[in-house]
């Protein structure tokens, strides 16, 4: 983690940002919903599920620009530091923060690197999940790292957003993405209540983060977001 | 390129457009503030009208590429929304990927080169069969029938049926050479004048629900009155086709019925999936395929009743 101090975005990161962004609007006609929360000047932490490398990409494709150039996703440093070619992607194109899942050094220690990023002003993008989501769960059960960062930093609002259809878009172990319309849709802002348990509150959040989802997977229109739902026809 | 006709064309549409806004601007600035959703609505579409008008005078100077181009372009967002609601598995990702990458450019690519023969046969023949003998290969048998299903059905309607429109361009009527394009002009503002037309007589006229279970707002009144009004435009724009304005009211009667039925299915499609709209590319609107669904049925029928008839 060298280049911590450094965080503003090189000229390869706003080129490969803009570019991308490009990309995933053309792909998948991606469009923010912001159900409960708006864009703002907030330092953030975005949490998100997670099914597809194409996920992030998504998420800061809606944000501003101003605010894609703060934020930076948090990714498994087991996987994007294992070749020079991923580490290059993560870190010197995509800007990521590189954490290690399995740590013993304290050096390592995953959420003094992310709290470090915080305290520099950035926002974050996190995937609570740990990992890409492969089963037939919408949502896998939440790791930690989401209650030790708000219990440290309470400032910093955690939004929840649903990342809509990506894992139809890019499967896991697929490079070329399908076009199919996506939606992140960013849900109100959620923190620790007074007292409230570690599992307790990474429950919550996940519930908080399901309740999100336009058209849950059960096939099963009555039980669909109403907002979503009412057909209209009219030219 | 029939140059009078163009321009006609062009003023005539402007005109309709900035009484359109006008009319809107009017009862936006005579309504209560905030503006109630209705108002913001009408006037989004509104403005996306200008735009939509806009992009296809673009690609009409641009002849038979423009065309071409942009019907494709349709093709893939109407696909794009198509199959988004569709159920699909992580073993179609390879399906899915032809009717994109192959599929669209093929069957534009048949239509760009006039080759009729594959053109009305490469979808309903080949990739009717070749589609679920690939997803079968894949081994993966869930909900296979379905899932097949749904996937002829979206090249079918987004893919074949949309590239219908430029394929006009390929018709050699007789003692109408050159003038291809006007046929596509008068067959979108039949067909897209007659869901205008049926929405304004539905408001003032609708009492009878024509089918409540699949569409709130399609009256008899709207239907009916839609339909004979837009025969009429169809007569008054006979200028434009080697039609007698009697034949082009019969044939814009008979694009716009079928255009009906189109935007009947498209709801019951998006019934039965639960969602309001195809997408969120036409602001106001909803998606490609809220806008296209009636010009989807109508133009393989009115491709074919010319075809049949006049060449």
């Amino acid at each position: 983690m060298s280049k911590l101090g450094t965080r503003t975005f090189t000229m390869l990161q706003t080129v490969t940002s803009v570019g991308l962004s490009a990309l995933a609007w053309a792909v998948t006609g991606v469009r923010p919903i912001w159900n409960g929360s708006q864009p703002s000047d907030r330092q953030r932490i975005y949490f998100a599920n997670h099914a597809s490398h194409g996920d992030f990409i998504l998420l800061s494709a809606c944000l501003s620009e101003k605010e894609r150039a703060r934020t930076h996703a948090v990714a498994a440093a087991d996987y994007w530091g294992k070749s020079r070619l991923r580490r290059f992607i993560a870190q010197d194109m995509l800007s990521s923060v590189l954490i290690h899942r399995q740590w013993t050094d304290e050096a390592q220690n995953p959420i003094s690197i992310m709290l470090s990023v915080l305290d520099e002003g950035h926002s974050l993008i996190v995937f609570p999940e740990g990992t890409r989501n492969m089963t037939d769960q919408p949502l896998l059960p939440f790791r930690s790292g989401l209650y030790n960062l708000s219990m440290a930093r309470p400032d910093v609002e955690l939004i929840p957003c649903w990342i809509e259809n990506m894992s139809r878009v890019l499967p896991k172990g697929q490079f070329v993405p399908v076009p199919l319309l996506c939606r992140v849709v960013f849900g109100a802002p959620i923190a620790i209540a007074p007292g409230e348990e570690r599992r307790a509150f990474l429950d919550r959040a996940r519930e908080t983060l399901l309740a999100l989802n336009p058209r849950p997977p059960a096939h099963d229109a009555e039980k669909w977001n109403p907002v979503f739902r009412k057909t209209s026809c009219d030219p | 390129m029939p140059m009078r006709e163009i321009l006609i064309l062009i003023v005539g549409l402007t005109a309709v457009l900035i009484t359109a806004s006008l009319v809107a601007g009017i009862l936006s600035w005579r309504a209560p503030k905030p503006l109630p959703s209705t108002l913001i609505n009408l006037n989004q579409r509104i403005n996306a009208w200008w735009v939509m008008v806009l992009a296809i005078t673009v690609a009409f100077f641009f002849g038979r590429h423009g065309m071409t181009i942009l019907f494709a372009l349709i093709s893939f967002a109407a696909l794009r929304e198509f199959v988004t609601l569709t159920h699909t598995r992580r073993s179609d990702h390879w399906v899915l990927l032809g009717m994109f990458g192959i599929i669209i450019p093929f069957q534009y690519w048949l239509v760009w080169t006039a080759w009729y023969g594959l053109f009305t046969i490469f979808i309903p023949v080949y990739c009717f069969l070749l589609m679920p003998a690939i997803t079968a290969l894949h081994g993966d048998t869930e909900r296979f029938l379905e899932r097949v299903s749904a996937q002829q059905w979206a090249v079918m309607i987004s893919v074949y049926c949309v590239s219908h429109v430029p394929a006009l361009l390929t018709l050699e009527v007789p003692g109408f050479e050159g003038r291809n394009l006007l046929l596509i002009a008068f067959l979108i503002i039949a067909v897209q004048g007659s869901d205008v037309l049926q929405y304004i007589f539905g408001k003032l006229f609708g009492r009878h629900l024509m089918s409540p279970k699949v569409s709130p707002s399609k009256t008899w009144e709207g239907l009916i009155g839609g339909l004979v009004a837009s025969s009429l435009l169809g007569a008054l724009l006979s200028f434009l086709t080697p039609f007698s304005p009697l034949q082009a009211a019969g044939v814009a009667f008979i694009a716009c019925l079928m255009g009906f039925l189109g935007g009947l299915v498209a709801s019951a499609i998006k019934r039965d999936q639960g969602v309001k709209d195809w997408g969120h590319l036409i602001e106001g609107h909803g998606g490609m395929m809220d806008r296209a669904d009636s010009l989807v049925f109508a133009a393989p029928v009115f491709f074919h009743t010319v075809r049949y008839f006049w060449t």
